[in-house]
């Protein structure tokens, strides 16, 4: 494990496992995302209350719940990068801050297509969909402070900061439903209360499976791209590159 | 681990210590203010916001919705303790029905009751396959 790590933190060991991921995750993608949308969109039942409407979830709980565990994760390699310099840590947070606004985005979006209909407006102050927001501008504010700054390591030690900061958002969101009355209601996630019927609830969890990967997909995409771009001299690099690594 | 990481773990953890109670209190205080809706008994609590263009919300009480003419509906809405008659002429959102929650706009008089200007539901997250609440409510009609 600990020597898996070493090697990760390495440009020719990331660019590596990186190369060997990509094909695994984008099957697992495939194979998740036709099981999530057949089922999700054709097999499962409507909804009794929402009839056909419902199937916006299928969308908007993943990217939801991706927008808010990018976060963290994203923290997680701020505090890589902040506490041991780790480089490639800055490089994912970056990468991650892309990918985590674009799911923030389609959260807040889809959420207001199903809201007007089912709620009767499409946006209300309330404490979820304000700090969902907040969470939006912090990833455009990661982005931002990235692209402003002229040096390497003055983005990483400023974007990492920002992410490490952001990060008190997080519980803000997941709890906002409970501390606050809101519009948006509380979790469907309740073992104990059984809120979503089983045939429902399968193509969901397939949708979040196949989320979690296009995150993993797209994040070894990018940091491929970006050690090839860098450091697009390097001997082992143009080795591997023709080693088909 | 070396010193030097140390002392930035630690550093990161006082951070967000600090930050974490700086926002605890923050949105401790202004927690009336983030609260999206008064609930009926709260509403009846305060007369000085009685004529003031707010926000309540509720369930809409079972059989007290009434459609009238012009699109005219009258509601009740309660938290279980206290109850308020609601008015509103316009169109109501998919999910409004009795026994549903939901978020009302417009202000409150003693005599005429809520007169609403915009009324929003609320979703009970809680999703079930249209057949099977079809069955639940032939079960309670034979029992």
């Amino acid at each position: 494990m600990i020597k898996l790590f070493k090697k990760m933190i390495t440009l020719q060991g990331a660019f590596e496992i990186c190369g060997q991921w990509i094909p695994w995750l984008a099957l697992f993608l495939v194979m998740c995302l036709a099981v999530g949308l057949v089922d999700g969109l054709v097999l499962a039942p409507a909804d009794y209350q929402q009839g056909n409407a419902y199937r916006i979830m299928y969308v908007h709980v993943p990217s939801a719940m991706l927008a808010m565990s990018i976060y963290v994760v994203m923290a997680l390699w701020a505090i890589m990068y902040w506490v041991w310099r780790i480089k490639l840590a800055a490089v994912a947070l970056n990468i991650s801050a892309r990918i985590g606004a674009g799911m923030t985005f389609l959260a807040l979006m889809t959420g207001a297509i199903w809201g007007k209909p089912m709620w009767g407006t499409w946006w209300v102050w309330d404490a979820r969909l304000t700090s969902m927001l907040i969470l939006l501008f912090l990833y455009l504010g990661i982005i931002a402070l990235h692209s402003s700054l002229p040096e390497q390591s003055m983005k990483a030690k400023a974007t990492s900061l920002l992410a490490i900061v952001g990060v008190i958002n997080i519980p803000i969101i997941h709890y906002s439903v409970k501390w606050w009355n809101t519009l948006h209601q509380g979790s469907s996630f309740d073992f104990n209360a059984n809120n979503i019927a089983a045939s429902m609830l399968y193509p969901l969890i397939a949708m979040l499976l196949a989320f979690v990967c296009y995150y993993l997909l797209l994040l070894c995409f990018g940091m491929r791209r970006y050690i090839m771009t860098r450091h697009a001299d390097n001997q082992w690099l143009k080795q591997s590159v023709m080693d088909g690594k | 681990m070396k010193a030097h990481f140390r002392q930035r773990l630690l550093y990161i953890g006082l951070i967000l210590l600090v930050l974490t109670s700086a926002m605890g209190f923050a949105l401790y205080a202004l927690r009336q203010n983030i609260n999206l809706f008064f609930t009926p008994t709260e509403l009846l609590d305060k007369p000085q916001i009685y004529g003031h263009r707010i926000q309540m919300g509720g369930y809409v009480a079972t059989n007290s919705v009434k459609y009238l003419k012009n699109h005219n509906i009258t509601f009740d809405v309660t938290d279980r303790h206290k109850t308020i008659p609601v008015t509103y002429q316009g169109v109501l959102p998919n999910l409004f029905r009795a026994g549903q929650g939901v978020v009302v706009t417009g202000t409150y008089q003693k005599q005429q009751g809520f007169k609403a200007l915009e009324v929003l539901a609320k979703h009970d997250a809680k999703y079930m396959p249209s057949w099977v609440a079809k069955k639940l409510k032939e079960k309670k009609h034979d029992t």
